[in-house]
C-alpha cells in the first residue's frame, strides 16, 4: 500500500542549519528540554506550543519531518542498512487540563476538564489561561463560610470558577475567550534525583523521543510519532500509526506509581510501579496485551546492558499502544513508561534515573530489534 | 508608593515563613523594613514585634496601638512514615484545598515537599467520590528515602506553604499569608506617610504573633504597650467565590471595611468614618454581631479595657495558599490609618464617648 505523502516536508538541512554547520552540533540538554516541554501549555487539541518546541529541537537534524491533519509530528529516520524493520516509537504531546466554557457576568470563568484530570487537586490552585499564560486562581469559598458538613463533601467541578481578577464579563472578554485551554501554573524543578512538574505525562516521553530521533539506531527505520490527543482517546496515535505503517511499535509514556504508604499502616500491595525501581515494562493494561516477543526483547536488552526495569502491575490505564496495535492488520507493540507519582495533577514527581534509564533501555531494545525477533 | 513598589514590598514579606507561635523569619524581615520608620523597636515575650513612632505632643503623650498579625496558617508534622509525613493543621484550614500544594518543611534544614492525597487506587472503595479529602488522607511527599526523611524531619516540625505570589488582573496580588501580611503592609504605608505628617500622639505598631491559634500576641502585647486606643488591621472576606452569602462579603478593590458591633467602640467608629471621608477612602460598614475573630477581640478587653476599632481589607480565598487582594485597598487602609493618627490631638480622649 502506498504511503500517504506527508503534508509538509522540511528540507534535510535548513539554510540556518547550514550556516551553523561550522560550530559543532551538540544535543540539547535533556533536563533543559524537559523543563521547556513541561512548562509549555498543550492541553489535548491545542498542542501547538509543545509542537513548536519539538520542531525547533529537530530542525535541520532529521531526514523527514511532517505535521499531519491532527497535529501529530511524524519523523522518518532513514536506516543505514537494508532490510531494516520499520519501527514506530510514539510519545504524546498533549496533557490533561481545563477548557473555558463561559464567562460569568462577574468576570469569573467557568470551565470543564479535558482528559482525566484528578479533580481532587483543583481547589485553590494557580493556573495559566490561554496560550499567553494569563495567571488565574481556581478559587474556593473560604472555610469561614463553609460548615463542617460542607467541608466533608467534595466540590463538584461545576461549582468551581477561575478568577483572573477581571471585575466584569466585558473586562474578562478582553483577555479570555471560551475555548481557551487552561493548565496548572507549575514551574518545572529538577532537584537532585527528583523531577517535579506538570505534564511530565508525557513530556518526559517526548524529550526521550527527541533524543532518539537526534541519534537514531542505525539498524531500524525509526518512525517517530509525537502524537496529539492521547488523553482524550488516543486519537492522534490512531492516524499516525496508519500513516507510518510500521512493523513494530514502542510507546514511551509515564505510569502512576501509587507506591505510597497505606493509611492503616498495612503493606501496600496495590502499587502499580515503584519510584526508583527503573523503567516500567507493560505486560497488560486496559487497552493492550503487549507483544510477548517485544517484552522479551526489552528484558533481554535490560539484562545485557545491566539496566534496571520493573514490570508494571497488569491493570487499568492505557497508552497509545492501545490504538497502535490494532491499526491496519495489527502491529506488535509494547509500552515502556517512566514511573511517576501524582500524574494528572498540578505537580507530578519522577526520578531522574528512572527517566534516563527508560531512554537507555528503549535505545538498547531498539538496537537489538531485527526482523528475526518478530518471527 | 505605586502598585509595583507595594507589590514588591508585599511579595518580599510573603516569602518569609511565620507560622503561629513561630514567627521568627517574618519578624526579622519586618524589623528591617520598619527600622528606618520607627524610634524604638522591641520584641515581646511571646514574639510580637513592637515599634514606637514618637509624637510631637507634650509628655506624657497618649498612644494609639495599631496591630496586624504576622502569623499565617500552615501545618505541623504529626508522624514520619517511610519517607512520607502525616500532618495536622495550624490555624483553620480546609483540607480540600491541600492536594498538590508545594510546601516547605522546617526540619533540621528546610526540606521541600508536596502535599498529596492518597491515590484514588489506594483509597477504600467505600469512600465515595462525593466524600472530600480529609487530613487523614493527606501525606507530604518529601521524595526522600525513609532514613533520610527520618534524619531531617521530626514530629512537631512546621510546614509552610511554598506557593510563590504573583500579580493578577487589574492591580491584584495572589499569594499565601496575605492574611495578614496585607495588614502589615498597610501599617508600613501608614508609618511611611506619618514621616511626612505631624502627629502629636505616639503611634505604636505591633506585628502580633499567634493570632490564627489564640490571639496570643494581641492579648499580651496590649498589656506591655498599654495604649489609649487600639486598632486591629486584618483581612475580611471579599466577594468572588461562588456560593458565598452576599451579605457577608465585600467587593474586592472597592474600599476597606470598618467593623461595627459589640467589640468596636462606637465613638471610635464614628471618628474613623470621618477620617475615611477626609482621606477620600471608600469604605463599607462590616456588621459583626459577636466576636470579630481578629486581634480586636483581645485588644478590647486588655488591661482596664481599650476603645478598639477594626479596619479590614477585603480578601478572596482566605486561608488558602492563594489569597487575593487588591493593592489599592491596602493603600486605602494605610492612608486611612495615617489620617486618623495625624488627627489625634490632646483633647481626643476627653471628646471620645460611647454615646
Amino acid at each position: 500500500m502506498p504511503r500517504k505523502p506527508p503534508q509538509r516536508t522540511r528540507a534535510t538541512k535548513s539554510p540556518a542549519a547550514r550556516r551553523k554547520a561550522a560550530a559543532p552540533w551538540r544535543p540539547p540538554d535533556l533536563i533543559d528540554l524537559a523543563r521547556r516541554l513541561s512548562e509549555a501549555s498543550g492541553v489535548s487539541g491545542d498542542e501547538a506550543a509543545v509542537r513548536r518546541i519539538v520542531l525547533e529541537s529537530l530542525q535541520g537534524r532529521t531526514d523527514q519531518v511532517s505535521v499531519d491533519a491532527l497535529g501529530n509530528i511524524l519523523v522518518r529516520c532513514r536506516p543505514s542498512g537494508r532490510r531494516a524493520l520499520r519501527v514506530m516509537v510514539a510519545a504524546h504531546l498533549d496533557e490533561v487540563g481545563l477548557i473555558i466554557v463561559a464567562i460569568s457576568s462577574d468576570g469569573m470563568l467557568r470551565f470543564e476538564t479535558v482528559g482525566g484530570v484528578d479533580e481532587r487537586y483543583l481547589l485553590g490552585k494557580a493556573v495559566w489561561v490561554g496560550r499567553d499564560h494569563l495567571p488565574g486562581v481556581i478559587g474556593v469559598k473560604p472555610i469561614h463560610l463553609s460548615g463542617p458538613a460542607e467541608v466533608a463533601r467534595a466540590v463538584p467541578v461545576d461549582s468551581l470558577r477561575i478568577d483572573i481578577g477581571a471585575a466584569s464579563k466585558e473586562a474578562a472578554s478582553q483577555w479570555v475567550q471560551p475555548g481557551d485551554r487552561v493548565v496548572f501554573a507549575t514551574r518545572f524543578e529538577a532537584r537532585g534525583q527528583l523531577l517535579l512538574g506538570k505534564a511530565l505525562d508525557d513530556r518526559l516521553g517526548v524529550a526521550s523521543l527527541i533524543s532518539l530521533v537526534l541519534d537514531p539506531p542505525a539498524n531500524i527505520e525509526l518512525l517517530a510519532a509525537f502524537t496529539t490527543q492521547e488523553e482524550v482517546g488516543l486519537r492522534g496515535a490512531q492516524v499516525a500509526a496508519y500513516a507510518l505503517n510500521p512493523q513494530a511499535a514502542l510507546v514511551l509514556d509515564t505510569t502512576p506509581a501509587n507506591d505510597l504508604p497505606l493509611g492503616d499502616g498495612s503493606e501496600n500491595a496495590a502499587y502499580n510501579t515503584k519510584l526508583g525501581a527503573g523503567p516500567a515494562v507493560y505486560l497488560a493494561d486496559r487497552g493492550t496485551l503487549s507483544d510477548r516477543r517485544l517484552v522479551s526483547l526489552v528484558v533481554e536488552a535490560a539484562r545485557a546492558e545491566g539496566l534496571p526495569f520493573q514490570f508494571r502491575q497488569p491493570g487499568g490505564g492505557t497508552t497509545d499502544a492501545a490504538a497502535i496495535h490494532l491499526t491496519r492488520e495489527g502491529i506488535p507493540s509494547v509500552s515502556l513508561s517512566v514511573p511517576a507519582r501524582y500524574l494528572h495533577s498540578p505537580r507530578s514527581l519522577a526520578r531522574r534515573e528512572d527517566w534516563l534509564n527508560t531512554l537507555r533501555l528503549s535505545r538498547a531494545a531498539l538496537a537489538r530489534l531485527a526482523p528475526d525477533k518478530l518471527r | 508608593m505605586d502598585d509595583a513598589q507595594l507589590a514588591a514590598v508585599l511579595k518580599d514579606l510573603l516569602n518569609e515563613p511565620g507560622l503561629s507561635a513561630n514567627e521568627g523569619p517574618i519578624r526579622e524581615r519586618l524589623r528591617q523594613v520598619w527600622r528606618p520608620l520607627l524610634d524604638e523597636i522591641t520584641v515581646s515575650r511571646l514574639g510580637s514585634l513592637h515599634g514606637r513612632k514618637r509624637g510631637q505632643g507634650r509628655e506624657p503623650r497618649p498612644s494609639i496601638l495599631i496591630a496586624a498579625h504576622m502569623d499565617s496558617v500552615g501545618l505541623m508534622v504529626e508522624q514520619v512514615v517511610s519517607g512520607f509525613l502525616r500532618v495536622r493543621p495550624i490555624g483553620w484550614l480546609d483540607p480540600r484545598i491541600l492536594p498538590g500544594q508545594p510546601v516547605t518543611v522546617h526540619g533540621r534544614r528546610e526540606v521541600p515537599g508536596l502535599l498529596v492525597p492518597a491515590p484514588a487506587a489506594l483509597l477504600d472503595p467505600q469512600q465515595g467520590a462525593e466524600q472530600a479529602i480529609r487530613f487523614e488522607d493527606l501525606w507530604v511527599d518529601l521524595g526522600l528515602s525513609a532514613s533520610e526523611a527520618a534524619r531531617l524531619v521530626r514530629p512537631g516540625d512546621l510546614i509552610a506553604f511554598a506557593q510563590l505570589p504573583f500579580e493578577m488582573g487589574d492591580g491584584l496580588l495572589a499569594g499565601k499569608a496575605l492574611d495578614d501580611r496585607a495588614g502589615l503592609a498597610a501599617l508600613t504605608l501608614c508609618l511611611m506617610e506619618l514621616r511626612l505628617r505631624a502627629h502629636s500622639w505616639d503611634v505604636m505598631v505591633a506585628a502580633t504573633s499567634g493570632e490564627e491559634e489564640n490571639l496570643a500576641g494581641a492579648r499580651t502585647s496590649s498589656f506591655e504597650i498599654h495604649p489609649d486606643l487600639a486598632v486591629a488591621v486584618d483581612a475580611t472576606l471579599a466577594a468572588g467565590p461562588p456560593g458565598q452569602p452576599e451579605h457577608k462579603v465585600f467587593p474586592l478593590g472597592a474600599g476597606i471595611t470598618l467593623g461595627w458591633g459589640p467589640i468596636i467602640h462606637p465613638g471610635l467608629f464614628r471618628q474613623f468614618e470621618q477620617a475615611a471621608r477626609r482621606a477620600e477612602v471608600p469604605f463599607f460598614t462590616e456588621v459583626m454581631p459577636g466576636r470579630t475573630q481578629t486581634d480586636a477581640d483581645a485588644l478590647q478587653v486588655a488591661v482596664e479595657g481599650i476603645p478598639t476599632m477594626l479596619v479590614s481589607i477585603p480578601l478572596r480565598y482566605m486561608h488558602t495558599p492563594l489569597e487575593v487582594v487588591a493593592l489599592r485597598d491596602i493603600r486605602r487602609a494605610g492612608r486611612l490609618l495615617a489620617e486618623f493618627c495625624a488627627s489625634l490631638d490632646e483633647g481626643f480622649l476627653q471628646r471620645l464617648t460611647l454615646e
